[in-house]
């Protein structure tokens, strides 16, 4: 997509010519995201699931819990493994293939908010030190794009994450064996909800759908905790931010993250 | 979050940190332009225990062919460690951590060079770390801009990076390797002083919305003396005959 086309700079300048005026192109306010939808428990197999649609960005996120063995320098922690995957069907643009960059980003910022967040207390998931641990895999799948897939998959993996069931394993022989029938709900401590911000000239707009991230000069995601704390930043895009512009930013992620947070908290409460 | 449990005294009671510094201190930071003979422009940082080569080509044709743009030139970013640069070996192929560097190194320079007046060409950046100890990323940043300049390639400014981030509940600016590993929060930052504009931000670590305004602070405090580094290693070597001799 390296030559932006004239449908392309028709629609930025239509898009900068609302924003003049403080609208957006699909009539929200600059600081209000796209309705979220969230359903859990919609894949029985999967330890954990949700079905996420923000706006017309729709996710499925399923959670595998398994032992496997720990990193070596982390050997009194669980595993915390996060992925995405655009799928084919998921936008014309869309290749199967090898991941390509912006594929591997998206997967790694969406992994950093929850674990820098604290969100799993992987200490629980510890079998036998430096042996065996529980691992807990994350797996994003984008079956509608539309912009945005860095919050959408988030809300998708934590609401997931949330409501997944952890098997009980025990030690026997030197390797872990499934106890039956004893699930528990998973060991979080707090909820990570990340708020993508796009800067078109000089407007701060949040959660950009698909039109609006095709014309961003720069974007930003910032991660927050259940206390308002930011835990994980990432800036991208072919231009930068002021330092006020960046203070701004991180203001709305703290009231636009609330307001989501309620969100997902609600859909959560059934399933666990 | 939280961090590794260390033995390590990230920050003693008369707040020195592990390697002598205080908490406002960067590392020693030396670059050498045009270090290269095949490249249109180089550069060779130490920061720190950090050695990183920059290494510029271009503007060329670009191949495949199809990547080129009628429009305007395209930056490309390799961002490479060498199996011998940390602890244990890394296995040479690209990880998934070093594509994603490559990516926001990328995007935090291409505000900075004028792409736009080579269309249809490239121009490539392969950064090789020699030896890593903390802040790779900046590290790098900062010699691919100075060797981007070495390269006589238009710029609107240079970008300039350091890390700021949290240890032992105090801010501190330029994370090293132990902080952190150890330490509460990392936040990368790259810089373009004359322009005011933030074009690398990266963070993993808790903060307050109180404290990630004074850490940005703090990091582009770092930032602008490795300009003043930046600026006179190119001094040093376009006008060295009159100053430095």
């Amino acid at each position: 997509m390296a030559n932006l086309s004239i449908i392309d700079k028709l629609k930025r300048s239509k898009i900068l010519d609302l924003l003049q005026e403080g609208k957006r192109i699909d009539d929200r306010a600059l600081d209000e995201p796209r309705p979220l939808v969230i359903d859990t428990g919609v894949i029985p197999h999967a330890n954990g699931s949700a079905r996420v649609r923000l706006g017309d960005t729709e996710i499925v996120s399923g959670i595998k819990v398994q032992p496997d063995r720990p990193f070596p320098d982390m050997g009194d922690k669980g595993i915390f493994i996060c992925t995405a995957e655009i799928l084919p069907l998921a936008h014309p643009s869309a290749e199967t293939g090898p991941p390509q960059p912006d594929v591997i980003e998206l997967a790694r910022v969406v992994d950093r908010g929850i674990r820098e967040s604290g969100m799993i207390d992987l200490s629980q998931f510890v079998l036998e030190k430096d042996k065996s641990v529980i691992g807990l895999f994350a797996d994003n799948v984008i079956t509608d794009h539309d912009g945005n897939l860095f919050d959408a998959c988030s809300y998708a993996a934590v609401a997931a994450i949330i409501t997944s069931k952890i098997p009980k394993w025990e030690m026997k022989d030197d390797k872990p064996v499934l106890i039956e029938n004893q699930e528990s709900d998973a060991p979080t401590t707090t909820i990570p909800v990340s708020v993508t911000m796009g800067r078109i000239g000089e407007f701060i707009i949040v959660d950009p759908n698909l039109d609006e991230w095709g014309c961003l000069d720069a974007r930003i995601t910032i991660t927050t905790n259940s206390d308002g704390n930011i835990v994980a930043v990432q800036k991208g895009g072919s231009d930068g931010f002021t330092f006020e512009q960046l203070v701004k930013c991180s203001e709305l992620s703290v009231a636009v993250g609330k307001k989501i947070r309620d969100v997902i908290k609600q859909a959560t409460e059934g399933g666990k | 979050m939280g961090g590794r449990e260390t033995d390590v005294v990230l920050l003693d009671e008369n707040g020195i940190r592990s390697d002598g510094r205080k908490v406002n201190e960067t590392r020693k930071v030396t670059i050498k332009a045009g270090v290269l003979k095949n490249a249109s422009g180089s550069a060779y940082i130490e920061f720190g225990g950090n050695k990183i080569l920059a290494g510029v080509f271009g503007p060329r044709d670009v191949h495949p062919k199809h990547m080129s743009n009628p429009d305007t030139g395209i930056l490309r970013v390799r961002y490479h460690m060498e199996p011998f640069s940390v602890g244990e070996r890394k296995n040479p192929a690209p990880s998934r951590r070093e594509i994603e560097i490559s990516k926001v190194v990328k995007e935090a320079l291409e505000p900075a060079v004028m792409l736009e007046k080579f269309p249809r060409t490239a121009v490539d950046v392969y950064l090789e770390i020699l030896q890593a100890d903390g802040g790779t990323r900046c590290a790098a940043l900062d010699a691919a801009s100075v060797a981007l300049a070495d390269a006589g390639i238009p710029m609107r400014d240079l970008v300039c990076a350091c890390a700021a981030g949290k240890a032992a509940d105090a801010l501190i600016l330029d994370v090293n390797n132990e902080e952190d590993q150890a330490g509460q929060a990392d936040m990368p930052i790259g810089y373009m002083p004359n322009l005011g504009k933030i074009t690398l931000l990266q963070l993993d670590g808790v903060l307050t919305t109180d404290e990630f305004k004074k850490c940005i602070e703090l990091g582009l405090e770092g930032c602008k003396q490795v300009y003043e580094i930046q600026k006179n290693a190119l001094r040093e070597k376009y006008f060295s005959s009159g100053d430095n001799d």
